[in-house]
């Protein structure tokens, strides 16, 4: 993620992306969605923000939405951070069909090329590595992404040149 | 890599084996040989086949021939006739009486191929999924126009009920049932959901219907709410699957414009629309009622139930949940009818599955088939033999929270009927395949750590007991077990599949009981010989140090 994108205004963010999905309470999830995917994570100010525009316009019908409302939904799906993240996140899986397929020595990999143990970031942020159930493209495993890339059949060999690909 | 055509299996129990089993065995290697067909026709054995008196019998697959007494004499002929020319010797075959159970199916199969069948993935792949007019072409929206126009909605469920389809989302409820329980529901609005959340480890069929043919599931949700009188529906996709989403959101907009979708559809009175929803990321979305949960913007926690969705679904409304796979069967039924659909399958499990073929095998990949193929077919034919000629060790069906088949039971029909049969679970039809270099100690740990990271909190059981079965194995793969936590074990698996919320903690175990079951010796030799006989586990060091 761009430093640029993270300076901006949180408030106005929040605004931008509830005219455009609408300030119901089931649009909560595509709403941190956006979020999580402009600034990379979700910061704990934005939740009040959510709060107040579905009050506002939910008033009159009586719909009663917390704070912790938010955050319990924020704090369960796996595809959102509650706290910023590297300039490249790896999802590795670590499910099963891809662990028979050689997962264990391509993570074994990572983790010492990065020098990084599963949820860490890198001290210079530029790496985070994480786990993730299966991603449903099991018949290429072992699979891992970064950022938006998917990287099958992966070998041990072919870790570093791939990490390379990433400034 | 070999192309199987042909599997000859020669019966080796101990009374074939003293009528000469073994020489059977190796005239037909030579004789293959001889006729230069060693690379497209396998020869091994199994276990008793029944049969008493014909022994030793040889079974020919995928014909499903079965001949008996076979003697070495024999040998050239059945070879010739029927492996050389493809014609079933009539004189050489058995009596077909006292079969094993374990293959007693193939009768009804006699000569019948197991070749594929695509029904639901009929266009996928052949259609640009992107065009309405290629969809229409290949015989698209025929079942919503025959339904609108010539159809009520109680005839359209009293076919899907006669088809006899079952859910394809892992329960295997019958779908005509569930639509006439909505239907008869009172309170209105009712709603149709599509649950394309597909999170079970190794299945990605679901991902491949959407992305190949997003239109049958338009079409198939929208037959749907007619049927049960629903004018809005939900597709639940899950959010890694951003290509699935553009292809139904783009399907959406472009049927809304040809009139398929949205006000007076067909230019009849019904009017139907459907809202594309992303996920973000949590296999227990997968689950129905947290699923609806999620859709209302709450974290994804299951209900209670009863009442189930049928009654109480999406915002408190009756609700019917379908899979993709499910929906997509569902416009070939209707156009076809049902008695067409019935042919395909078993009688009690009918139609077409999609199967996910993974591990250890040279083809790894997506495949549809009758209902109540083999594992053995699955292996040897569609995944083109076991990967650098291992052994087959054993097979997870049905996806992390599926059964673990030793390799033993591999003559087992795939179909509803197989858990209750031969403890063999069909589930989301993900076929996990492992040779004889996994560890099931391993692999258990690999799918408790599964479970145990997916397990929702809600309730104590699965909470608890996903931790503490993790912890275990884990200690054992490190050489820290002891005997006693073979009870323990047994004990929290059992308080888990009775007493947990929903399906996760349920089955969350199942992987694990199997494997006590089928492979005690070999965790035992992790907790008593601090040995992993595959190598796998990180065992030497830590009980050096100990
Ligand atoms: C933990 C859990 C995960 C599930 N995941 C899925 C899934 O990813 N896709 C699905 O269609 N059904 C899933 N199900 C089953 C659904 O609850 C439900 O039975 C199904 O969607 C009904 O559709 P069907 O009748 O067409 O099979 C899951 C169930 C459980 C307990
Ligand atoms: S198991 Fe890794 S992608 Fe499915």
């Amino acid at each position: 993620m761009e430093p640029e994108v993270k300076d901006l205004d949180i408030a106005s963010l929040v605004t931008k992306v509830m005219d455009e999905l609408g300030s119901t309470r089931d649009a909560v999830i595509p709403i941190l969605s956006e979020i999580n995917r402009a600034l990379g994570y979700i910061p704990a100010a934005a939740l009040p923000e959510i709060r107040r525009h579905i009050q506002a316009q939910q008033k009159q019908e009586g719909v009663f939405v917390a704070d912790s409302h938010l955050y319990s939904a924020a704090s369960f799906y796996q595809m959102f951070s509650l706290e910023p993240l590297g300039r490249h996140v790896i999802r590795f899986c670590e499910s099963a069909p891809c662990h028979v397929e050689g997962g264990r020595e391509v993570f074994d990999t990572l983790q010492r090329e990065l020098g990084l143990q599963p949820g860490e970031t890198s001290a210079d942020r530029k790496w985070s590595l994480l786990t993730t159930s299966c991603i449903g493209v099991c018949s290429v495993g072992p699979v891992f992404l970064v950022d938006d890339d998917l990287y099958g059949n992966v070998t041990p060999e072919r870790v570093p040149e791939i990490l390379a690909k990433y400034q | 890599m070999k192309i199987i055509r042909s599997m000859v299996l020669v019966s080796a129990d101990d009374e074939s084996l003293a009528r000469g089993a073994q020489d059977v065995f190796h005239a037909f290697l030579e004789e293959i040989d001889e006729f230069g067909l060693s690379d497209q026709i396998t020869v091994t054995t199994i276990r008793d086949a029944g049969m008493h008196g014909e022994k030793p019998t040889v079974i020919v697959y995928p014909d499903a021939a079965v001949y008996g007494p076979v003697t070495v004499e024999d040998v050239h002929t059945i070879v010739e006739e029927h492996l050389h020319k493809g014609n079933i010797v009539p004189g050489l075959l058995a009596m077909m009486r006292e079969m094993a159970p374990e293959i007693g199916w193939m009768r009804g199969r006699r000569g019948a191929l197991p070749v594929q069948k695509r029904i639901v993935l009929e266009r996928a792949g052949v259609v640009n999924p992107a065009s309405i007019e290629d969809y229409i072409l290949y015989d698209g929206y025929q079942a919503l126009g025959k339904a609108l126009t010539k159809m009520t909605p109680a005839e359209v469920i009293a076919e899907v009920e006669k088809s006899g389809l079952q859910g394809r989302g892992g329960a295997g409820f019958p779908t005509g049932r569930k639509w006439s329980f909505v239907a008869a529901t009172p309170g209105s609005p009712k709603y149709v959901i599509c649950n394309a959340d597909e999170s079970e480890p190794g299945t990605f069929k679901d991902r491949l219907i959407i992305e190949g043919d997003p239109f049958s599931i338009i079409e198939a949700m929208t037959i749907a709410g007619y049927a049960i009188n629903a004018h809005e529906g939900f597709i639940y996709i899950r959010g890694e699957y951003p290509l699935a989403y553009k292809r139904i959101e783009h399907a959406i907009a472009e049927a809304e414009k040809h009139g398929m979708l949205g006000e007076h559809i067909f230019g009849t009175d019904f009017s139907f629309h459907i809202h594309p929803h992303a996920g973000a990321g949590a296999y227990i979305c997968g689950e129905e009622t947290a699923l609806i949960e999620s859709l209302e913007g709450k974290r994804g926690m299951p209900r209670a139930r009863p009442p189930y969705p049928t009654t109480y679904g999406l915002y408190g409304k009756p609700t019917v949940v379908n899979n993709v796979e499910t929906l997509a069967s569902m416009p070939a039924i209707i156009r076809n009818g049902a008695m067409w659909y019935r042919e395909v399958g078993s009688p009690k499990s009918t139609g077409t599955k999609v199967y996910t073929i993974l591990g250890n095998v040279n083809f790894t990949g997506v495949i549809e088939a009758p209902m109540g193929i083999t594992l053995r077919e699955v292996i040897d034919i569609y995944g083109k033999g076991m990967k650098n000629d291992k052994a087959l060790k054993l097979v997870q069906t049905g996806g992390s929270s599926g059964t673990i088949v030793p390799a033993s039971l591999q003559d087992t029909p795939l179909d509803f009927d197989a858990f209750r049969n031969a403890g063999v679970s069909l589930g989301s039809g993900a076929l996990l395949v492992c040779d004889e270099d996994t560890c099931v100690v391993d692999l258990a740990k690999v799918i408790l750590r599964f479970f145990r990271n997916e397990c929702c909190g809600k309730c104590t059981p699965c909470r608890i007991g996903t931790l503490r079965l993790y912890e275990i194995i884990s200690q054992i793969s490190e050489g820290r077990g002891s005997l006693d936590d073979f009870d323990l074990m047994q004990k929290i698996s059992e308080a888990m599949s009775e007493v947990s919320n929903c399906g996760l903690g349920q089955t969350a175990a199942t992987a694990l009981r199997d494997i006590l079951k089928y492979f005690r010796a070999e965790v035992e030799a992790h907790i008593v010989d601090h040995v992993c006989p595959t190598g796998v586990c990180p065992i030497k060091e830590l009980a050096a140090v100990a």
